[in-house]
């Protein structure tokens, strides 16, 4: 389809001068829109609509008006899971961040073979969270996980702890597992605004007597400000659409206390098939992440004026 | 664009540099204590899974091999179809998505960079609007398009919904690398009588690889570390891609989990990521700091 639309602007452009050169743009970007259109925007709409319908996965649909999303107020599940999801987003981000400052830190010193340490805490990120998550789950596992071996070894357990089947330890473990996966990610991202930071301010800052912890604190804590506004909504956009590492480690136990939002979305949509009611959650969890999203780069903004 | 990750900046100053000689060992010992936790686990991975099938699933877990034994790469490969068919799966899949990913990306970012037309900066936010909504909300209508058109249980179906997925950041990347590109040298081009695709083609693509590579390493990781949409999407056994078979292999044939093909389906799935980073972190790294923080 697109070579046929590359054949055509070519020859408007050859012929029509400025005005060819005008629909040659168009045929350009005309794959990637629809592209977008037919499996970003149509679908986009079409979940609004399906949202507003009793929608079974086989047989008629039935019109409903808001009736899902009352239905979705009621949901003790649906409360659940937005304040399980709420709850791991608070827990997670801190630790991520205070590792990720750390790591910059430490990796943007001007030292030899700081760039493998680099290299080294990154390498997570590129492995997938799902394949990541599996991993985690023999290492956690409560008989041939190296986990448990290392820590009874020590002494620092008496016995092994079944850490994914316990509510108490679940979202330790999930923590751990998605901190290792994801923290050179903010780590890079923090690293880069550090670097952007000219020299010339240290050493002015040097100068008039402020010793390391001082230029820390006054000169790069605020020029990062906007790179942290940025890892920030990254960070929490990607927790609040946890679901790999809940569906893989825990299955959304135990007691159904760790179903995440998208989990929730998923379990009605593919599992109960009620596509209209998932189709509502949706439209709240995309509303909710809007919301989030406003607020971080309102944060941003914010800063421009610096 | 920084390219390179070269370390000039922090607090510290070259001054600092040579004096702490403590100081430096603490930061090599900290930092290699840290490494090692970090690589711990890929690597812990690795040992096990050329242990003889035993004593991958030993309790407790032993430390080295007794023998280097494939014998859990055998077992994975009595899963399903065999390990090729899923192998071939993620990989027609990546392949596929690469493709479409950079070759849109490319023409669009060119268009965008390049051209006037009407509603430009419309379609253009349209495209990277998309960014700000998260795909997972879209599934449900996407899985009834997919098998409306056939396409469920395919891996050109996915394919396409993972080439729509890489767009805002494949158009972003694009679109700036062709703005870097100087006017002069396409001015050149034009008086010699070049068309608008040719020279695309002729002159433009050699100048903007690098952003290319960096949309086809992001393309390629993604699409083959996907899970939820192929999870979705990909019902029969048969389709399955790997991250999907690793939880079937997971939960086991017979109700215990051969712990020995985890291992070994995990070192599969892993290895070419890795391997794809090393050999490009570069291009990689660019897409992150210039992805984002151009944002």
């Amino acid at each position: 389809m697109s070579t046929v639309n590359l054949q055509i602007s070519e020859r408007r452009t050859e012929r029509g001068g400025s005005i060819g050169r005008r629909s040659a743009g168009l045929f350009f970007v005309l794959p990637a829109v629809s592209f977008t259109v037919v499996f970003f925007i149509l679908p986009l709409i079409f979940t609004v609509y399906m949202s507003l319908h009793d929608w079974p996965l086989l047989g008629d649909h039935e019109f409903i008006g808001l009736d899902n999303y009352s239905a979705l107020l009621s949901d003790r599940q649906f409360w659940n899971s937005l304040w399980f999801t709420t709850r791991y987003t608070l827990l997670i981000t801190p630790v991520i961040f205070i590792l990720a400052f750390v790591l910059a830190l430490l990796v943007s010193l001007p030292l030899p073979g700081v760039g493998i340490y680099r290299t080294v805490y990154f390498l997570p990120v590129v492995i997938g969270l799902g394949s990541s998550s599996l991993l985690w789950v023999w290492l956690l596992h409560d008989r041939v996980g190296v986990i448990n071996a290392i820590l009874t070894g020590l002494g620092l357990m008496d016995r092994p702890i079944i850490w994914l089947a316990d509510s108490s330890y679940a979202m330790t473990a999930i923590i751990m597992s998605v901190v290792w996966k994801t923290v050179g990610f903010t780590m890079i991202l923090l690293m880069t605004g550090m670097q952007a930071i000219p020299a010339e301010l240290y050493e002015a800052a040097k100068v008039d007597g402020a010793n390391y912890w001082g230029r820390l604190r006054y000169i790069m804590m605020p020029l990062l400000r906007r790179t942290f506004a940025l890892a920030l909504i990254l960070s929490v956009i990607g927790s609040y659409l946890g679901f790999d590492q809940f569906f893989i480690m825990t299955a959304g136990g135990p007691q159904n206390s760790t179903i995440s939002v998208v989990y929730w979305i998923y379990k009605n949509s593919f599992t109960n098939f009620k596509l209209g009611y998932g189709a509502s959650l949706s439209i709240v969890l995309l509303v909710i992440l809007v919301i989030l999203s406003i607020i971080q780069l309102r944060l941003l903004r914010d800063e421009t004026s610096y | 664009m920084t390219t390179s990750v070269s370390a000039v900046s922090a607090p510290s100053t070259a001054h600092s540099r040579g004096r702490n000689r403590p100081g430096r060992i603490a930061f090599y010992v900290v930092c290699t204590a840290l490494a090692a936790l970090f690589l711990f686990p890929i690597v812990w991975t690795a040992i096990s899974s050329v242990k003889p099938p035993p004593e991958a699933s030993a309790v407790p877990p032993t430390f080295l091999p007794s023998r280097l034994d494939l014998g859990n790469f055998v077992k994975l490969n009595e899963y399903g179809r065999g390990v090729w068919n899923y192998v071939g799966n993620s990989a027609g899949t990546a392949v596929m998505t690469v493709i479409g990913a950079t070759l849109l990306s490319t023409l669009a970012g060119y268009g965008f960079s390049r051209f006037q037309f009407r509603g430009k900066g419309l379609l253009f936010v349209m495209i990277l609007m998309t960014l700000m909504i998260p795909f997972q909300s879209i599934l449900i209508p996407l899985f009834l398009i997919l098998t409306g058109l056939k396409l469920q249980n395919t891996l050109f179906g996915l394919a396409l919904v993972y080439i729509t997925f890489q767009l805002p950041f494949g158009v972003f990347i694009m679109r700036n690398s062709f703005d870097a590109v100087p006017r002069e040298i396409e001015e050149a081009a034009l008086l010699d009588g070049c068309s608008s695709l040719s020279m695309l083609y002729r002159v433009m693509l050699n100048i903007v690889r690098p952003g290319i590579i960096t949309v086809g390493i992001y393309a390629f990781l993604n699409s083959w570390n996907e899970f939820l949409a192929a999870l979705i999407f990909m019902t029969k056994e048969t389709s399955f891609t790997l991250p999907i078979l690793l939880t079937s292999v997971r939960s086991g044939y017979y109700g215990s989990i051969d712990w020995g093909a985890l291992q070994a389906g995990l070192i599969v799935t892993i290895a070419p990521c890795i391997f794809i980073f090393l050999l490009l972190q570069r291009y990689y790294i660019s897409g992150l700091t210039g992805g984002a923080t151009k944002g």
